[in-house]
Parts: C-alpha cells; sequence; structure tokens
C-alpha cells in the first residue's frame, strides 16, 4: 500500500481499524464495545492491579510448563518418527488425527482424571501444543538432505554427534515453525482450558468480568492475551528468521 | 553502432520486422539492466540474444513482448509500437509456464481459448501443432507425465498455434538435458524452415546460439548494451551434422568465446 | 495394526486401572453400541452437526471471497490482511462468552463460534493461495493477451484451488472444536450435552464414548476431505511413480 509514494507496512492498518473500533465505541451503538481508550485505560489498570498479576502469574506459569513438556517430548518423538520407519508407521496416523482433531472435547476426560487444578490446565496445553510439533520436526528431519548424513558418517561421526551436530540443526527451521505454531495452539489451550474450567487464572477473570458485565476490562484481559499470544510468536518468528538462509536453500 | 545494425540487418538480407530503439531499464531496486539498447531484427531469421549473464537478455526479450515497461525508448513491431503483449508475438517460457491441471491438447489451445475461438477450431489446430513438435499420441496427458523436452514441446506448440510472426523464446532449451536438447534444436530448425518465422531466442550456449542462428547479438555486462553484431549464416549446410562440423561454424564459437573471455577477465580484475 | 495396538494399551490401562474415572476400551465400546441402538448417540450428532453445517458454510462463502479478493487487491489485502493474522494467531475462545452475550445461547451463538474459529485460517489460505499463484503462468497468460478477467478465471483460482481447500479442510478441523467449545462452553446441547450429562452422573464409559466418536468422526470427515482433495485437484498426486 503506499500513499502519496510512502509505503505504508501492512501491520499499519490495525491502526485504522483501532480508530473505527473507537468511534463505535464512542457513539455508544453496542454496549458491548466500549471504546478502545477505555479498553486502554483498563488494560492499564489492570496490569497494576494485584489481581491481574496473581492470575496472569497462574497463568503463565501452566502455559510455560506446558509448553515446556511440549517440547522437551515433541522434538524427540519427531526425531524418532523422522529416522525410524516403524515408529513412523505406527504413530504417523495418531499424530495426524490429533493435529486437526477437536481436542476441546478432550478437556472434561483430563479434568475427571486430573481434577480442576493447575495440573489440567498444563495437561491441556501440552495435549494442544505437541503434535503439530512432531509433525514438523519429523517433516524437517525427513528433509534433510541424505548426502549430508552421509558425509558426517564419512568423517566417522559418532551416533551422538550425527544427531546433535547435523540433523537437529539441519532441521532447525522446521522444528521452529513447529515451536511456533505449537505456541500459538498452546494459547488457545491455556484459554480454553481455563474457560472451561472457570475457576483458575484468567479464566476466573473472563468468567467475573462477563458476569458482571465489566465490558472494558473484559476487553482489556483479552487484548492483553492477544498481545502476549502475538509477541510469543514473533519472538520464535525472529529466531526462524535467523536460521532462514539455509532453510530455502535446501531445495 | 548504428552501422553495425544496418550491416547486420544487410547481411541477413531482408527488412527488419522488430525495431528496438534507445531501450533503456532500471529495475526498482535500483538495478541498471539495459541501457540505450538499439536493434533491428530482420524478418523470417532466427537471431539470437547471447552475453554474460545477468546482462539483461531475459529484460530486453519480455520488453519485446510488452511484459516488461522500458524506462526509455520503445519497441516497433511491423511498424506498430509496442504497448503491451499483441497477437503478432508469442513467447516460449524458460519454465515452460504450463497449466498442471490442463491436458496437452488444451494446453497447446490456450492462447486460442483465450481469443474466444471455438472449441472445435480449437482442437483442430491444437491436434495439427501437436503433430508439428512430434507429441501425437500425447494429447490427453498432463503436464506432469511428459519429461521436461515434451514439456518445452507443448510450450513451443502453444506458441506456433496462436499463427503469431514473431517467436520469442527464452532460453528454452535451459531445463532440457544435453541429448533432448540438441534433437530439439535440430526439430526447431526443420519446423522454423517449414513455418518462416521470425525467432527472438535468449541463450547463454554460444554453441546454440551459433547453431539455431542468422545473426548473434552479444550483449555486454550489467548495464546491458549491444556489443557486438556477429552474422552468422551457416545456411547451404545440409545435414545439422555437417553444420556442427563446418569450420565456419567452430570458429564463430572460438571468436565469441574470445569476446566473451573478455567480460569475464574484466570482472575478476574488478 | 497401529489402531490395535492403542485400543489393546487402552484396554489394559483402564483394566489396571489408573483411575476409576478411566474405562476400558472394551466397557467404552459397548457404551457406543448402547447409545446408538437406544438412539441418543445419532441424534446428539444430528443437533451438533446442525449449527457446524450452517456454520461452515458461511465460513466457506465468506471466507473463500474475502480471501480470494484480498489476493487480487493490493489495496484490500493492505487493509484486512493484518486483521486475520491476528485472528489467526490470537486465541478466539476467548471470545465465546461475548458471543452468548449477544446472541444468547441458541443456534445462532453457536453458528458464530463456528465462523468465529472457522473463517481466519479459510481467509488466510484463499488470500495466501491466490497471492503466490504461479507467476510465471500469470505473465503466460497476459502474453497471450488474456484479459484480466480471463487471467483471474483460467489460471489464478485454477492455480489456486489445492490450497483454497486445503483452507477449507483446516476450516472444517477448526469447525468441529469450534462447535465441541461452544457446545461445552455455552449450552449443553447435542454431543456437549452427552459429555456433560454423563460425566455429572458418573457415567464414564458413556462419556468417553461420546467424546471418542465425535473426535474420530471429525477425523475421518477430514481425513475424507483429503482424499476428495487429491482426486479433484492434484493430477499430479494422483498417479503413483511419476518423476517430480
Amino acid at each position: 500500500m503506499k500513499v502519496f509514494g510512502w509505503r505504508v507496512p501492512m501491520m499499519f492498518s490495525l491502526v485504522v481499524w483501532l480508530v473505527v473500533w473507537e468511534i463505535i465505541g464512542q457513539a455508544g451503538w453496542m454496549f458491548l464495545i466500549p471504546p478502545f481508550t477505555d479498553v486502554l485505560r483498563a488494560s492499564f489498570e489492570l496490569l497494576g492491579s494485584e489481581s491481574f498479576h496473581k492470575s496472569a502469574g497462574v497463568t503463565l506459569s501452566a502455559f510455560a510448563s506446558g509448553m515446556g513438556i511440549a517440547i522437551a517430548a515433541g522434538i524427540p518423538l519427531g526425531v524418532l518418527m523422522g529416522r525410524v520407519d516403524a515408529v513412523d508407521r505406527l504413530l504417523g496416523m495418531w499424530v495426524n488425527v490429533f493435529v486437526s482433531a477437536p481436542l476441546t472435547a478432550l478437556v472434561p476426560i483430563i479434568m475427571i482424571l486430573f481434577g480442576f487444578g493447575q495440573t489440567t490446565i498444563i495437561v491441556t496445553v501440552m495435549l494442544f501444543a505437541i503434535w503439530i510439533i512432531v509433525l514438523d520436526t519429523r517433516a524437517g528431519i525427513r528433509s534433510v538432505n541424505p548426502s549430508l548424513i552421509d558425509m558426517a558418517r564419512a568423517f566417522c561421526a559418532s551416533r551422538f554427534q550425527l544427531y546433535t551436530r547435523v540433523l537437529i540443526l539441519a532441521a532447525l527451521p522446521e522444528i521452529l515453525a513447529g515451536i511456533r505454531l505449537g505456541l500459538i495452539r498452546g494459547v488457545k489451550g491455556v484459554v480454553i482450558g481455563q474457560l472451561l474450567v472457570a475457576i483458575i487464572g484468567l479464566g476466573e477473570l473472563f468468567e467475573l468480568y462477563s458476569r458482571n458485565f465489566l465490558m472494558d476490562k473484559f476487553w482489556a484481559v483479552t487484548i492483553l492475551l492477544f498481545a502476549f499470544a502475538i509477541a510469543a510468536s514473533s519472538l520464535i518468528e525472529m529466531l526462524e528468521r535467523r536460521v532462514e538462509y539455509y532453510a530455502g536453500a535446501r531445495g | 553502432m548504428s552501422d553495425q545494425v544496418a550491416q547486420a540487418a544487410q547481411s541477413a538480407g531482408s527488412d527488419p520486422i522488430v525495431r528496438v530503439t534507445g531501450i533503456s531499464k532500471r529495475y526498482e531496486g535500483g538495478v541498471q539492466a539495459l541501457e540505450g539498447v538499439d536493434l533491428d531484427f530482420p524478418e523470417g531469421r532466427l537471431t539470437s540474444l547471447l552475453g554474460p549473464s545477468g546482462c539483461g537478455k531475459t529484460t530486453l526479450l519480455k520488453i519485446i513482448a510488452g511484459l516488461l515497461e522500458p524506462n526509455a525508448g520503445e519497441v516497433q513491431v511491423a511498424g506498430r509500437r509496442v504497448t503491451g503483449p499483441g497477437p503478432e508475438r508469442a513467447f516460449v517460457f524458460q519454465d515452460f509456464a504450463l497449466l498442471p491441471w490442463a491436458t496437452v491438447t488444451r494446453n497447446v489451445a490456450f492462447g486460442l481459448e483465450l481469443q474466444g475461438i471455438s472449441k472445435a477450431e480449437r482442437r483442430e489446430k491444437a491436434r495439427h501443432y501437436i503433430r508439428e513438435v512430434g507429441l501425437t499420441g500425447f494429447e490427453d496427458r498432463y503436464p506432469h507425465e511428459l519429461s521436461g523436452g515434451m514439456r518445452q514441446r507443448v510450450g513451443l506448440a502453444r506458441a506456433m498455434a496462436v499463427d503469431a510472426d514473431v517467436l520469442l523464446m527464452d532460453e528454452p532449451f535451459s531445463a532440457v538435458d544435453e541429448q533432448t536438447r540438441r534433437k530439439f534444436q535440430e526439430d526447431l530448425l526443420h519446423l522454423l524452415s517449414v513455418e518462416k518465422k521470425t525467432v527472438i531466442f535468449v541463450t547463454h550456449s554460444i554453441e546454440e546460439a551459433v547453431y539455431l542462428s542468422s545473426q548473434v547479438v552479444l550483449l555486454s555486462r550489467r548495464p546491458g548494451r549491444v556489443s557486438k553484431i556477429i552474422p552468422t549464416d551457416l545456411g547451404g549446410l545440409e545435414s545439422p551434422d555437417a553444420i556442427r562440423r563446418s569450420k565456419r561454424y567452430l570458429d564463430t564459437v572460438e571468436d565469441i568465446w574470445g569476446m566473451l573471455k573478455q567480460y569475464l577477465l574484466e570482472d575478476e580484475i574488478k | 495394526m497401529s489402531i490395535a495396538l492403542v485400543c489393546g494399551a487402552w484396554e489394559i490401562a483402564g483394566r489396571v486401572p489408573i483411575s476409576l474415572a478411566f474405562p476400558s476400551f472394551f466397557d467404552t465400546a459397548a457404551a457406543f453400541w448402547r447409545m446408538t441402538l437406544d438412539g441418543s448417540l445419532p441424534i446428539a450428532f444430528l443437533i451438533t452437526l446442525h449449527p457446524l453445517v450452517i456454520g461452515i458454510g458461511i465460513s466457506i462463502v465468506f471466507g473463500v471471497g474475502l480471501g480470494v479478493t484480498m489476493g487480487l487487491s493490493r489495496g484490500f489485502e493492505w487493509l484486512a490482511a493484518p486483521v486475520f493474522i491476528v485472528m489467526q494467531a490470537a486465541p478466539m475462545a476467548a471470545l465465546i462468552p461475548l458471543i452468548t452475550f449477544v446472541y444468547g445461547i441458541g443456534l445462532t451463538a453457536k453458528v458464530l463460534a463456528v465462523c468465529l474459529l472457522a473463517v481466519p485460517v479459510v481467509v488466510l489460505n484463499s488470500y495466501a493461495a491466490v497471492r503466490n499463484a504461479n507467476p510465471s503462468l500469470v505473465q503466460m497468460c497476459r502474453s497471450f493477451q488474456g484479459t484480466r478477467l480471463q487471467q483471474i478465471m483460467k489460471v489464478i483460482i485454477p492455480d489456486a484451488s489445492p490450497v483454497i481447500f486445503a483452507g477449507l479442510r483446516l476450516g472444517v478441523a477448526a469447525g468441529f472444536i469450534g462447535i465441541v467449545l461452544a457446545e461445552l462452553l455455552i449450552t449443553p446441547t447435542g454431543i456437549g450435552d452427552l459429555i456433560t450429562y454423563h460425566r455429572a452422573v458418573a457415567n464414564y464409559a458413556e462419556m468417553y464414548a461420546s467424546i471418542v466418536s465425535i473426535v474420530v468422526f471429525s477425523a475421518v470427515i477430514v481425513s475424507l476431505l483429503e482424499k476428495v482433495e487429491v482426486v479433484l485437484l492434484r493430477p499430479e498426486k494422483r498417479i503413483k511413480g511419476t518423476p517430480e
């Protein structure tokens, strides 16, 4: 998009939409949509408030642990599936099913197995995030140039060296892409989990604000959540860009 | 420069059908691809554009096709100024540009389909040109079922089918393996002797340029300018093998290599 | 083979038992039959599918239309693409309580929940498909004097259709997530009702049977769409053993 010869970056159009939001909010057409500036004010209030710190902390720790498990378990599993055909045949179908299945339906099971607590949220995050990490890691390992593996063998690399110095690094672009997508899914998992359990972390706040019709606060939580999701995924994207130069060169 | 052009046109012995005057092209990033290119292309002949990689050969061809806009200068085809693609010119693409979801027949007839010609007539014409390029029996195949050489035959048939006077070929054989290329070159020469087209042919292979064309235009390094026009008429020699063995062919190839080597040396000194 | 192995593992785990709330595979299968025969499961499926089908239909028409327009027009791309990029990355589920507010707990709310999750992925896929249509083919069409309309109808859309269709597949998968979420969060109807009810009365086998059946059902639909995609839109994948 160019205006008077100036290139306007695409993300700037979001500002346009925020202005539209503000106008709708000021006009008061819909009770549900308070002016954006009010939401912004509420966000800052929220950022300073005790209850938000507490629930955000709970949410964040559940998210971090769930993601940690998903990454720690997902990458080795993906590598295994990429290298061993038998494992791939055994698990490939399931991973593919779970990548697109409505995992939300499993949350009630998790709830009765793990109780209405933090564990349930952690398991939900893990469950949402892990499959795409496995799948992308597997794809990355499969696309490693076979002559690169032969090269490592020819220079007498040990098995351990082959994996840590060649395979994982060569598959890094895909692995990072998997982690980024897993992160996005993990945020969705934490939100869905907390909404369904409804007495933990941000889920509790959502419940509280929407029951009491505190629309600006409700939107504030939502916006902060969105901002977190996007910040986290762009962080990984930055990492991805650093390895991009050899992702494309493989052909 | 204009002396050379006149000379070359004379040696080719016919009137120019495509005339390029003062073409310059600068890309958005600031790369000057072409600068002040003047060229005449005689009717009914094959002219090769040859030069070091990145000299703007393909850019020039796409400007003649009307696919790119020059920053200065103009192209005239049969006396009319080029403002965009036109029916008197047809393009053969380096990457074939075949529709992967269409059969050979539909691909060959695609230019006609765009002109709104009836299906029966399209089919008829397509069949004719499919035979011309030697693909009879493959009418209902899809591009992914064909080898690279066969795909380019489809691309060539498609360009022939719209009955344009000028064929613009952008490194058509660069994605084809060596043996297939030789056969294809021989077939192309034969086809052109029947169809009487003017061909502008971009290549980076000296042998290919000398073998196929009546004149070779040597472009200089970026920014591309016309550096030399070499008449290479090897006509009169009957068989393709005779051409490849003739002294004239071998000498011309050697001469052009000598000139191109100069550019490479200058590059290294820089 | 791998299905049998997993079911076997489930059976053993259920027999041990890991937890009181973890029925064995055969108990679950038996519950599945009981519920199928007494009609509660088929009826629940019909109820669940109703808003799902409507929502997916709307998402496809709206999403593909919008995505293709975004791919074709630079101005529109500038205006709309970031919104959908944000929607795709953000946890839209957070907005479901809001939908309940506006549209209550009826059909509309559920349809909207499906759309909310399905539209972004459909839009972004259609948009990317059109945007990345093979430029060489577009140039070829131009060189044969194709009009802009011909360019769009005969080259860009056919070239983009496999990716657009893949987007629809992902949209359907997202729609399933949306409907399950809506049924668990907004009001328990259909499958959501079965899950909630059987959990409340501790009929764990029945609850598992409902959950597994909806997960399997969505997986079957999605993989069916994948097959359709290969047969209809990808001639190069259909025939085995061709080079490339």
